[in-house]
């Protein structure tokens, strides 16, 4: 009996792999600023695309102006993966770049750990909204000013002055196409939410 | 009155599935992981090509993102597709892990954190 019970939990074990938790990270910032290249420089596979459909079900009354001549109008995600081990997976989703598809990003920040904001350093300003949109709902963040071509002609603290972040919300320069900086971001986030966890405990 | 007829079409629609709800698309989330039930169940409807196809990319356990990604098809049609095979018993789905702010689980974020350094 105990063996043939063995054998069934064997087969079961080998035939049904159990799923892995799965966690998300969001890397959010204006269009262009390299969020697909910072999703792509840590993940394992390269990014992959799925392309969603827009109807008007789906947009606020206000989004649909300027995108009323396109019916077939698509918003693309962009996500990457890494196993953290054979139980625990975390995804990387790149949050659509343009203003008018931002009804995603409730969507997207629901369940997720945090978010990494990329600036650029030539135009900070196509960063603001994102910044505003996770600070407005208490999503935790830190800032990833991604160099133009790796180069930081400004310090963190004038970075941080000029976006007029809070003391909590860590600046990082960085650079997207590199893996160990990139990573290094990332670690930066989970650091501030187990020091914002511990912080929370200990009081 | 209208009452007895508002009655029939609330319970008309759970007796077309045997009386099961019909499996909810908000039970598929970007990050849910979907797995193959193996072996498939012998009674269940023959699948369509596009079920066949899904359910030979979650052999092993995958996210509903990455099945959309690699079928090219949009989430949404997927969502679809996966909420047909969940009620017929070929999938499970794995919801994510839940992150409260209120209460952080600080193990999950010390493997994240440890398996980021290994990277």
């Amino acid at each position: 009996m105990a063996g043939s019970d063995r054998a069934a939990e064997a087969r079961t074990a080998t035939a049904r792999p159990s799923a892995p938790d799965a966690v998300k990270i969001l890397i959010a910032g204006g269009f262009g600023v390299g969020k697909t290249t910072m999703v792509g420089s840590v993940s394992e596979i390269a990014p992959l695309r799925t392309e969603e459909p827009l109807t008007a079900a789906g947009l606020d009354v206000d989004d649909l102006a300027g995108i009323e001549e396109k019916r077939a109008t698509t918003v693309a995600l962009d996500f990457g993966r890494i196993t953290i081990g054979r139980e625990l997976v975390l995804y990387l989703f790149g949050t659509p770049g343009q203003q008018r598809f931002w009804f995603m990003w409730n969507d997207l920040a629901i369940g997720a750990l945090g978010a990494v904001v990329l600036v650029d350093v030539r135009r900070p300003e196509s960063s603001f909204a994102a910044i505003d949109f996770f600070e407005r709902r208490g999503i935790p963040f830190v800032v990833g000013v991604n160099g133009f071509h790796g180069r930081h002609p400004y310090p963190a603290a004038e970075i941080r002055e000029a976006l007029a972040l809070p003391e909590h919300v860590q600046v990082l320069l960085c650079d997207a196409r590199e893996r160990t900086s990139s990573r290094d971001v990332l670690i930066a986030l989970i650091d501030q939410l187990i020091d914002a966890a511990t912080g929370a405990a200990a009081s | 009155m209208t009452g007895g007829d508002a009655g029939g079409r609330l319970v008309r629609p759970f007796t077309l599935t045997g009386g099961r709800t019909r499996p909810s698309r908000a039970d598929f989330t970007l990050i849910t992981t979907v797995t193959a039930v193996d072996p498939q169940p012998v009674r269940a409807a023959r699948p369509q090509p596009e079920h066949l196809r899904i359910l030979r990319l979650c052999a092993r356990p995958v996210a509903v993102a990455e099945v959309a990604a690699r079928l090219d098809l949009p989430v949404s049609v997927v969502v679809i597709l996966l909420s047909d095979l969940l009620e017929a018993g070929r999938i499970t789905a794995r919801p994510p892990h839940l992150v409260t702010r209120a209460n952080p689980d600080l193990d999950l974020l010390q493997k994240v954190r440890d398996g980021l350094g290994r990277l």
